[in-house]
């Protein structure tokens, strides 16, 4: 099978499996509706003040999401012996990663439009004229986010204290990827072109590429053993 | 010379340059005008994270050359140069918040450059937390090279992030483009300190990964 159709396959079977047991979206779902009362109890009732942390929310909404979500794609693995199957694939290895990244972003896109029509129901934010912008913002930040997420989400998926290092290691790498998408996000949800934040842009763009090229070439080193 | 003998003589150098530096730093060193004394931080703070840097970039060579040639020599030289970064990085981090209290007025503050060095520390201490919970030694070497590489690619990307989202620490004195507001004597100074650092690095690094070796046969 060549490359592509190989990534493919493992994005078809997470997206079956997921889409039988429900089991990662209806929890990230559920998560995220927690997490915005939480934010709401934190923060109290001042429309102001929520708006102004806005940006900040929503991103630290995505990555708890994240979180949760990205480091349990290799757990599931774990069951039947999956894992010997993957490594059993022939060609490249590093076809496992695309698909499982391709899954992840997916997953993690649906939690984002749930969670941005939540916010603009619950907070009152007008997102109908930034959405193509913030659209495409989340688009770039999701790739980051999982890119990272899906790599050591495969180390610490064979790791006795994984829900410990999973966020240890994923959180510090984030920084770029948070800093960049909340000055974006404040950015379009200002109405600001997203011309005069195009250093932003490029950087988020940047990391992007870094971390997908640096997951396609170390993942093999992972998985083998 | 053997390997121990060469170990033992790099740290009586290291020692014998720290003192060079100590007396410059106090005895050759004039107070300083606006500062006073606590200036004198200062050379103690620059040399430290030049040797970080220069431990982080082992760390990088040591992760790479690890998953190339599986030699476990190449794990321990990146495990080592590790524990001695995030150490200096630490020192880097004490030193300037010591420094910025009668300075800037504050202990710690949300500037670019301060922001950038504590997340640096931050990446390296999960590296050390992977290593400490993963306990087969050849998956461990391969994690742990996986997770040097992605932070030190990261670096830059931090760098620039954290820096367009703050500044207000002083331009870079010693690497780095851009003016070095510093008089030639006061570089020397530095310089100094900076060899001795670098000493006392290859003296622990040696030391450390004697330890690894060590630690492999038990």
């Amino acid at each position: 099978m060549p490359y592509t159709r190989r990534a493919l396959a493992v994005l078809w079977k997470d997206l079956l499996t997921e889409r039988r047991s429900k089991e990662s979206l209806n929890a990230l779902l559920f998560f995220t509706l927690l997490l915005l009362f939480i934010f709401q109890f934190a923060l109290g009732p001042d429309r102001d003040r929520l708006r102004v942390a806005l940006p900040g929310l929503l991103w630290l909404g995505l990555i708890l999401a994240g979180l949760l979500g990205l480091g349990r794609t290799f757990v599931i693995e774990r069951d039947n012996d999956c894992w010997e199957g993957l490594r059993l694939t022939p060609g490249d290895k590093s076809a496992i990663y695309l698909g499982k990244l391709l899954g992840n972003f997916t997953l993690m896109v649906v939690v984002e439009v749930l969670l941005l029509a939540l916010f603009a129901v619950f907070y009152d934010v007008a997102l109908g004229p930034a959405l193509p912008n913030l659209g495409i913002v989340l688009l770039l930040g999701t790739i980051g986010l999982a890119a990272v997420g899906t790599l050591f989400g495969a180390m610490t998926a064979q790791l006795r204290a994984r829900e410990l290092l999973f966020p240890v290691l994923l959180l510090p790498a984030q920084v770029p990827i948070l800093l960049a998408t909340v000055s974006l996000t404040e950015a379009t949800l200002l109405g600001q072109p997203l011309g005069e934040v195009s250093h932003w842009l490029k950087l988020l763009a940047g990391a992007d590429v870094v971390y997908v090229v640096i997951g396609i070439m170390t993942f093999e080193f992972i998985l083998d053993a | 010379m053997p390997r121990v003998a060469m170990t033992r003589f790099l740290g009586w150098l290291a020692v014998c340059a720290l003192i060079v530096g100590l007396a410059a730093d106090f005895g050759y060193a004039p107070r300083e005008m606006t500062q006073g004394n606590v200036q004198r931080i200062m050379y103690l703070h620059v040399p430290s994270i030049l040797t970080a840097y220069l431990a982080f970039g082992l760390v990088l060579l040591g992760s790479v050359a690890y998953l190339l040639s599986r030699r476990a020599s190449w794990d321990h030289l990146a495990a080592s140069a590790a524990e001695i970064g995030v150490l200096f990085t630490a020192i880097t981090i004490v030193s300037g918040s010591i420094w910025g209290r009668p300075t800037w007025g504050v202990w710690w503050t949300w500037d670019a450059r301060l922001t950038s060095t504590a997340v640096l520390l931050l990446v390296y201490v999960g590296y050390l937390l992977l290593r400490a919970m993963v306990d087969e030694p050849e998956a461990r070497a391969r994690y742990a090279a996986v997770v040097g590489i992605l932070g030190a690619a990261n670096i830059p990307i931090v760098h620039f992030s954290v820096y367009w989202w703050r500044a207000l620490h002083q331009p870079a004195a010693m690497l780095g483009p851009g003016r070095a507001p510093m008089p030639g004597w006061m570089k020397g100074i530095v310089l100094v300190n900076w060899i001795a650092f670098t000493l006392l690095f290859a003296y622990f690094l040696s030391r450390r990964m004697q330890i690894a070796r060590l630690e492999e046969q038990a």
